[in-house]
């Protein structure tokens, strides 16, 4: 059911964890709906420097929190604003249908996480005007 | 590949030897068609009517009450809709839990959109039917009550003795999904007042794809599949011989063993259930604690998500299942674990493991060393466990 690379971040998960006195904390999903993804992001000069994360989740929800740090890692604020959901996906050798909304949490987590430090540190971050953390990805329209 | 260990036997069980051996002739050698008149076809014949002997004998009834179907679910389905399409004029009105089987949920759900009306009723938090509401749902309208034997998740056991009287006393049609109680429990359709009666080989170390539907004799109900005679003009299309032989062979061994079984698989269930509470915290042990199937154990641990487990036991080798959302298609956890009233996380996390025949004292203590490892790793990554931590 799964690629080889869900299995593989499943496994061995990447950058479990929380970071101490993280510069952003994204928490996206409810336990109703059965995950929910927590994302500590070290931020310096506008660069991601770390990133960690903890989720509650099936096993797709785990490896793309997983990928999704790896992907951000490094990159600046602008490049990891620009992770959609899509790439985190095809970045696993992609996922089944019904796990899709898994790759929008961890989209998701990035840019809640990438908001608080915004607001934190009052400064303005392109495309995070109209995001809202706590929308539900189950009912949208899903990028495949 | 090592040895796989399998506690998934609610939702499927291996046929067995003696049974896949009674088989085998009658693909290639006595492969004659039933309803021909030549010997070859008299062959196939006799072996369906054996069949029908064993299952009548397990349950007491008479061999012209046993029909063959495709399965549980096409029983299930032929009861509840031959019963209400024959019985409208009577009323449209039917009796059902909110625990069923999906054949059955699902079929009462298309009755009402062919303007029946159902009653789901609750169940109390250990999965049981509410009697009183059972009695108090009864009106002239009433034609059927559909309660399951035992339930396929939690494995609770139904009061269908209770059932059975209060069907009988006020004249309704009393169906029930058997099986998961089928090679589990002792089971007498005229000791009980049972009407119609849904059983799947499957379940009980038989081949898939056959089943079997009691009807008492005289009860009312229309066809589900229309074409040929066969089954007394009841159930058209040729007959699957080589799975009728093999439900035939497999009840009769399991009621030959009954007692051995249940006395190894609630041996079993109790050193899994005592095994998982004491190595392992914040967990929960789903359905009746002692009224229930004598394989099934059915757990949530808290602040995980099950089909991270069903993974996660998959690669150490354990086959098991959950009633998480994920492992369903749908975003909903088990219906059935919601009818007893657990919170969709909760529910999230559930675990059943169910034994069976086969499994060993060495396989429930490994699953239990390997569990206590793997919950301990979830919950280290669960944001939910780190909260509940804070907590504390």
């Amino acid at each position: 059911m799964y690629s080889e690379k869900v299995m593989d971040h499943f496994r061995n998960p990447r950058n479990v964890g929380e970071i101490p006195n993280a510069d952003g904390v994204g928490e996206v999903g409810n336990p109703k709906c059965g995950d929910i993804m927590k994302m500590y992001l070290k931020i310096e000069d506008g660069i991601i420097v770390d990133a960690k994360f903890k989720t509650f989740g099936c096993g797709s929800a785990i490896a793309s929190s997983s990928m999704a740090t790896e992907m951000i890692k490094g990159k600046s604020i602008n490049e990891a604003m620009k992770i959609s959901n899509k790439a985190v996906a095809e970045a696993l050798d992609g996922l089944p249908p019904v796990k899709m909304h898994c790759s929008v949490l961890a989209e998701q987590a990035i840019k809640s996480a990438l908001l608080d430090y915004s607001k934190k540190n009052n400064i303005h971050i392109d495309g995070l005007e109209d995001f809202n953390p706590d929308e539900d990805p189950h009912g949208e329209e899903i990028e495949e | 590949m090592r040895n796989y260990i399998y506690m998934d036997n609610a939702a499927t069980t291996p046929t067995k030897k003696e049974v896949l051996a009674e088989m085998l002739p009658y693909f290639s050698e006595k492969y004659g068609n039933p309803s021909s008149i030549y010997s070859l076809g008299g062959q196939s014949k006799n072996a369906i009517e054996k069949a029908r002997e064993q299952v009548a004998t397990v349950l007491g009834a008479k061999s012209k009450e046993i029909y063959f179907t495709s399965g549980g679910s096409e029983a299930d389905n032929w009861a509840i809709k031959g019963i209400a399409f024959a019985n409208r004029h009577k009323g449209n009105h039917i009796i059902t839990s909110k625990i069923e089987h999906h054949a059955v949920l699902h079929t009462c759900e298309f009755l009402e959109r062919q303007g029946f009306r159902i009653t789901y009723l609750d169940v109390d938090e250990y999965g049981v039917v509410d009697i009183e509401q059972l009695k108090s749902s009864i009106t002239d309208e009433t034609i059927l009550i559909s309660i399951m034997f035992a339930n396929n998740e939690i494995g609770t056991i139904q009061p269908i003795k209770e059932i059975g009287e209060i069907a009988k006393e006020k004249g309704i049609y009393f169906h029930t999904d058997a099986v998961q109680a089928i090679g589990n429990i002792k089971i007498d359709v005229n000791e009980l007042n049972i009407d119609l009666l849904s059983l799947s080989a499957h379940k009980f170390y038989g081949p898939k794809g056959i089943g079997a539907l009691y009807i008492r004799q005289g009860v009312k109900l229309d066809n589900l599949i229309e074409g040929g005679a066969q089954e007394k003009n009841k159930r058209a299309g040729t007959e699957n011989v080589p799975g009728i032989v093999g439900l035939g062979k497999a009840i009769e061994l399991a009621y030959e063993k009954l007692d051995e079984h249940n006395k190894k698989l609630i041996s079993l269930r109790e050193r899994l259930i005592k095994g998982v509470f004491d190595n392992i915290e914040d967990v929960r042990l789903n359905g009746h604690p002692t009224n229930r199937l004598p394989g099934n154990t059915n757990f949530c641990f808290k602040y995980i998500e099950g089909e991270s487990l069903l993974l996660s036991l998959d690669m150490e080798g354990v086959a098991g299942s959950s009633g998480s959302a994920c492992t369903s298609g749908s975003l909903d956890p088990s219906h059935v674990l919601l009818a007893i009233g657990l919170p969709h996380e909760i529910a999230h996390g559930s675990l059943r493991l169910t034994l069976g025949d086969f499994n060993t004292e060495e396989e429930v203590d490994y699953v239990v060393e390997k569990l206590i490892p793997i919950v301990q790793r979830l919950r280290d990554m669960s944001p939910l466990y780190e909260k509940a931590k804070g907590e504390k």
